[in-house]
């Protein structure tokens, strides 16, 4: 069962490979580099802000386009190519499928991620020229996005067991807009009243609150990040994409594949 | 032994978005299958072929029915490892070469890592794949998929093989290829349950065929007593460029083709037209009783039901 699970994740991520999903990289180094000596002949002291922020931006919005791009296909394109009866005809369950895919594209995110963590942390030595004690905290910030790219995996992976790509990426991207803002939709629902309130509320607690993710901006302004909010972010993500991944599972488990 | 025993496996499908109505892809669908048989599933395009072979792969899910193979429930994942199956115009991960496709699918049935590698080798020359090291799938031409899917179906070695349409997109070579191994893995005690339309491959081929046409199941039986209809008639082909008159006397059919003439005569008659060559010092080739063939059988089938429902409306 579980080697079964890892030759698909295999596979998923031997795809991504091959189907050049990790040249976004070069892009990625392109920015930075620019980016950072950009900085460093204009920005007088803030050159460490701004790198992070900008840095820790692009490792998740590049990451994120990727999660949406591909999760959104994982099983709507092995539907539509029919790659997936050859391998549902073998002693493979459905459940397995699903969560072998879910491991390969969240593996190929993760060795994304760190990539693209070394260029952060280069372009940071190329503008500071030394490493300070906070900068750990970078690494803090760095896990809440790769936690995130989970849920936006998950969320894609359900979207795509039952819709097409088009309307799964417009549904994960949907997602991930309204759940980045979760705490303002938390704070707008606690000012209405009656069913509205209930309305918004239970809204405000069902998108995934990417808000409670982002630590961006604390880690470029040298701020530290509790060991309370890291342990919470982690049941929080872990727990949605569970969830979100049931959900796939059920879905799928059930379906016709035409 | 019964390999495949089907019990009235059903599907019917919705269609429509805000109207919605029934569409019956398959009527209840009872068949045996034996062990060690080449069985052929024909019928012409829709009617219900490739559903019965994603029911039984558990692709789709039934209406209502039941399936059993090799003794055990055909929803029993443990029992696909003793099955291949190859689908209609397969379609493979395309970034994958041949040796990393079909070392997936090992993995995925539980192959040893140790026997995989010699085993792939081993199917690709069977299936005529060879010289494609390095090459990925998405450069080889319809006819190299098609023996690669032949590959994956029976790289595990399975007991009971699916194929569906087995020779769509294969050059004359490549169909007779693939009829040699279907042979062969009879030979090696295999059952093979193939779908087609084409009916020149099935009456070569197979000890049993189904016909099958709008869903629903039309005939079943041996080949050779399907076509053993014997109308009364012989063919009868001696080596000439004439029809002796005595021969004509007889009201025979006659052909003439180059040095070859054919005749087709009442049985009764045969020692008459015999003696006649005898006379005219004509060498006899061939003389064989006129039997129905499959395709006939098959038209019979197929428009007897079409005039049924003709009928009734």
């Amino acid at each position: 069962m579980k080697a079964r699970i890892g030759y698909i994740a295999a596979n998923t991520f031997r795809e991504a490979v091959r189907d050049r999903v990790l040249y976004n990289l070069i892009a990625f180094a392109l920015l930075l580099s620019g980016a950072a000596i950009l900085v460093g002949q204009i920005s007088i002291d803030i050159e460490r802000l701004v790198v992070v922020n900008l840095g820790l931006t692009a490792v998740s919005l590049f990451g994120i386009v990727i999660a949406i791009f591909i999760g959104i296909g994982l099983v709507s394109k092995e539907i539509e190519k029919r790659t997936l009866y050859t391998v549902l005809s073998r002693p493979v369950r459905r459940w397995e499928f699903i969560i072998g895919k879910f491991f390969g594209l969240a593996g190929t995110l993760v060795v994304n991620t760190f990539f693209m963590a070394i260029g952060v942390f280069a372009a940071l030595l190329y503008v500071t020229h030394k490493f300070s004690v906070s900068d750990a905290f970078i690494l803090v910030a760095l896990y809440f996005i790769v936690l995130e790219f989970l849920i936006i995996c998950s969320l894609a992976l359900l979207f795509s067991s039952f819709s097409s790509p088009l309307l799964s990426a417009v549904f994960a991207f949907s997602l991930f807009v309204i759940g980045s803002f979760a705490d303002d939709l938390r704070g707008f629902a606690t000012l209405t009243h009656g069913l509205t309130r209930w309305i918004a509320t239970a809204a405000a607690y069902l998108v995934p609150n990417f808000s409670t993710l982002n630590v961006i901006s604390a880690v470029a302004h040298q701020q530290s990040i509790g060991a309370q909010l890291i342990v919470q972010n982690t049941l929080y993500a872990l727990f949605y994409t569970a969830v979100a991944l049931s959900g796939a599972v059920l879905i799928f488990e059930r379906r016709n594949l035409k | 032994m019964t390999a495949i025993e089907i019990r009235g496996l059903e599907k019917i499908y919705t269609v429509g978005f805000l109207r919605k109505k029934p569409r019956q892809a398959l009527f209840p669908l009872h068949l045996s299958i034996e062990d060690g048989e080449i069985f052929g599933f024909l019928g012409p395009n829709g009617a219900g072929k490739t559903t019965t072979l994603k029911l039984l792969m558990g692709l789709v899910f039934p209406t209502s029915g039941t399936a059993r193979i090799l003794g055990r429930e055909w929803t029993d994942p443990e029992i696909k490892a003793q099955i291949g199956f190859l689908p209609e115009q397969p379609y493979f991960y395309d970034y994958l070469t041949a040796h990393e496709l079909l070392d997936y699918y090992g993995q995925l049935s539980g192959v040893p890592a140790k026997q995989r590698k010699q085993r792939i080798e081993e199917v690709l020359v069977h299936v005529g794949l060879t010289d494609v090291k390095g090459v990925q799938l998405r450069k080889f031409s319809k006819g190299m998929l098609q023996r690669a899917g032949i590959a994956q179906a029976i790289l595990h070695d399975p007991k009971v093989i699916f194929f569906d349409e087995p020779m769509s997109g294969l050059d004359p070579v490549g169909r007779r290829e693939v009829r040699d191994l279907m042979e062969q893995l009879k030979q090696e005690g295999k059952t093979v349950f193939f779908s087609t339309h084409i009916l020149s491959d099935a009456e070569a081929l197979c000890d049993r065929v189904a016909i099958i046409y709008k869903g629903e199941l039309r005939g079943v039986g041996a080949v050779a007593d399907l076509t053993s209809t014997v109308q009364g008639k012989v063919d009868l082909v001696w080596q000439g460029t004439q029809v002796p008159a005595s021969i004509k006397a007889l009201g025979a059919e006659c052909h003439v083709t180059g040095e070859t003439v054919r005749a087709v005569i009442q049985e009764n008659q045969q020692d008459a037209a015999i003696d006649a060559l005898r006379r005219e010092r004509l060498r006899l080739i061939s003389l064989t009783p006129v039997r129905t063939s499959l395709e006939q059988y098959f038209v019979e089938k197929t428009q007897k039901a079409d005039s049924t429902a003709g009928a009734a409306v």
